[in-house]
């Protein structure tokens, strides 16, 4: 029998609120993090959702005196800290710890010192934040593009079903910095207003910075909600441009549903990727068709937060879990006239729903794409 | 979680301008740096695939290794279920200090799309999925050094819930000029028992 | 003119790093993408990025790089009309 797997405990620290409850407060109120910006980091305005340094340093000093932390270390600590302490876990050799992340401490290589690139080491970054937290088991690192959030959610999974661990702590994270805004740019994949998922209008990105954290355990004491199948399946197809017919993403759901002995008419909700360049939206709209997912109720989150890209996956997730709890569904932000081929599902305004099945996928560079799926805990 | 033994097939090591495939050498070269010691074993196995000059270096390393495993696996008249499950310590390192050297300089700021692609680890596995048509199961992992337990336990997982037939999986290491790969191809059946303490041996040798 | 196209030859074979094309293999009017060259869609990011380093044309729409970009022919056409340096 393979084991069952829960999520018990979340936590997000984003531009709009450092904890769920004012997240999701912020999100009904249709508020995004997402602003102009005209600085140092790119040589033109950009729209991105950016943490604020002052508002970051001022919570992170009421949970740790030290200096010795990076801006994106402090997210990551500020994330899992309350999950840490609330778990009352024995941090022993059964208790994991995975970090997700695409680019880490990648601001420390702007600065020559061999100090400071040491610390661009994703394993160093890992170890920091292990450290703080003095857990026994040497840190996991998923660095798998924009999937690698969601990503994590299925690794924990199957790393308790191989029953190395009891339980994982997880966290994701990256942040908004000259590097990846520079190459975001050089892609030509910067939207020009704040990203418009699945829009006629849209032009791309923007990006965002976020950190969250879930603790996955095989108890089902205090579970939110149960983990039931998963995939992470290639395209095949090109290292940065999606399948035109959506064949990984379309597979990857394929897969978690197979695990899961439900069908595809029985998800309830999906929270997609959706990160609003024009061919990612079109390849997603495709392989959801294809699957017959085109009634099911969608949004993405990039209208909120950006693409937050290692945390996306995480976030989302942690977002579209307190959905179900709360059964709502959330406006898909940035959203006007349907832009892609195929017709699917939007959600264009706050609703309250019961969902059983929620589905969250993403898709990324490499041709990687993740699908994994939750059922309600009753 | 069932108990099922799994087996290594094949294993392949690049090092110190040498491949071994299987524990025996199979090209050496005297190459200073690797752009030639990789080009040297691309031309010696006749691999035509020119795509290959435009990867970075972690995705020739892998590229290579992988293919030398896979030539002889891959039935291209079917599917092939075979996981790709990497792992190394620098991540896509030495790509990054290229792609942050051509945007550190303001007065000469030209970021290079080409070069931003392979800022992602995971981009060498994309390179080898597309060229064997491996639409499969695929993760990139980073440690501090080879974690031999967490790569049998992955790898095992995979193949015990039925996630894929076959993982290709190990070790891709690569940063300015240091480099590392091994690699391996863990099945349900074989003659080599597939455990953390194989796989810690094959390593080092 | 016919400077150019060789110097655009040598230059797009060194930056999209295609091995085993010579500048001699390359016709003035041969498709870069597709049939022609087999470019794909990061080589024309990256000609979008040597249009303004080498000869100072900034794209404001990166669409009309389809049209730029046809051949050897069609690029030097408008560089020559466009070039800044």
């Amino acid at each position: 029998m393979v084991k069952e797997v829960f999520i018990t405990e979340t936590n997000c620290i984003t531009p709009i609120g450092f904890d769920v409850a004012t997240n999701i407060q912020n999100i009904e109120s249709g508020i995004s993090g997402i602003q102009l910006h005209q600085n140092a980091m790119l040589n033109k305005p950009f729209y991105a959702s950016t943490i604020n340094n002052e508002e970051l340093n001022l919570a992170f000093a009421k949970i740790s005196p030290s200096e010795n932390f990076t801006r994106l270390e402090k997210m990551m600590i500020l994330a899992l800290q309350p999950i840490v302490e609330n778990s009352k876990l024995d941090l022993n050799n059964k208790v994991g710890f995975l970090l997700s992340t695409t680019k880490g401490n990648i601001t420390a290589l702007a600065n020559p010192s061999e100090e400071s690139f040491q610390s661009a080491h994703l394993h160093q970054l890992a170890k920091n934040i292990a450290n703080f937290f003095e857990f026994k088991t040497e840190p996991i690192v998923v660095s798998n593009a924009c999937v690698s959030g969601i990503l994590a959610v299925s690794v924990a999974k199957r790393l308790i079903q191989s029953e190395m661990f009891d339980s994982i702590f997880v966290v994701a994270g990256d942040e908004v910095s000259e590097f990846v805004l520079s190459g975001f740019n050089s892609f030509q994949a910067m939207s020009d207003l704040p990203c418009k998922p699945y829009s006629k209008n849209r032009t791309g990105v923007s990006l965002g910075e976020a950190t969250a954290a879930v603790l996955v355990s095989s108890s089902k004491e205090n579970a939110k909600i149960k983990i039931i199948g998963d995939g992470a399946i290639n395209d095949a197809n090109h290292i940065s441009g999606p399948s035109r017919t959506g064949e990984g993403l379309f597979r990857s759901i394929e897969s978690a549903l197979a695990e899961a002995k439900i069908n595809a008419n029985q998800i309830d909700y999906i929270s997609a990727h959706g990160t609003a360049t024009p061919f990612n939206d079109e390849m997603e709209a495709i392989a959801f068709n294809r699957l017959e997912l085109e009634n099911v109720p969608v949004n993405s989150l990039k209208g909120y937060y950006g693409h937050t890209l290692g945390a996306s996956g995480l976030l989302e997730t942690v977002i579209g879990i307190q959905s179900v709890l709360e059964s709502k569904l959330f406006v898909s932000l940035g959203f006007d006239e349907i832009g892609v081929s195929q017709p699917i599902n939007i959600i264009k305004e706050n609703q309250d729903k019961n969902s059983n099945y929620f589905l969250k996928t993403a898709s990324g560079f490499g041709g990687c794409n993740t699908a994994v799926l939750f059922e309600k805990v009753k | 979680m069932l108990e099922n033994k799994t087996y290594i097939e094949t294993f392949c090591t690049i090092q110190n301008n040498e491949i071994t495939l299987n524990g025996e050498t199979i090209f050496k070269s005297d190459s200073d740096l690797f752009a030639d010691f990789s080009k040297k074993a691309y031309q010696n196995f006749d691999i035509n695939y020119p795509k290959f000059f435009k990867m970075d270096n972690l995705s020739k390393l892998a590229f290579l290794a992988a293919e030398l495993l896979l030539k002889n696996e891959i039935d291209e008249s079917k599917e092939n279920d075979i996981a790709l499950v990497f792992a190394n310590k620098s991540s896509s390192l030495d790509t990054d200090v290229k792609y942050q050297n051509s945007i550190s300089d303001k007065e000469n700021y030209f970021p290079s799309p080409a070069v931003f692609v392979y800022t992602l680890p995971n981009i060498c596995i994309g390179e080898i999925s597309i060229k064997h048509q491996l639409k499969s199961e695929n993760s990139f992992f980073i440690f501090d050094a080879f974690n031999s337990e967490f790569m049998t336990n992955y790898a095992e997982v995979l193949l015990h819930t039925k996630k894929a037939e076959k993982v290709l999986c190990g070790w891709v290491e690569y940063y300015n000029e240091e480099y590392k790969a091994f690699l391996y191809l863990v099945a349900n059946e074989g003659k080599t028992e597939h455990n953390k303490q194989i796989i810690e041996n094959l390593y080092n040798k | 003119m016919e400077a150019l196209k060789q110097e655009l030859k040598a230059k797009i074979i060194e930056v999209l790093n295609l091995e085993d094309i010579n500048v001699a293999d390359v016709k003035d009017d041969d498709a870069l993408f597709g049939d022609g060259l087999g470019l794909d869609s990061i080589d024309a990011l990256e000609l979008i990025v040597m249009l303004d380093k080498d000869y100072g044309i900034k794209l404001v729409d990166p669409k009309e790089g389809k049209n730029i970009f046809q051949s050897i022919e069609t690029m030097a056409a408008y560089i020559t009309a466009n070039r800044t340096k």
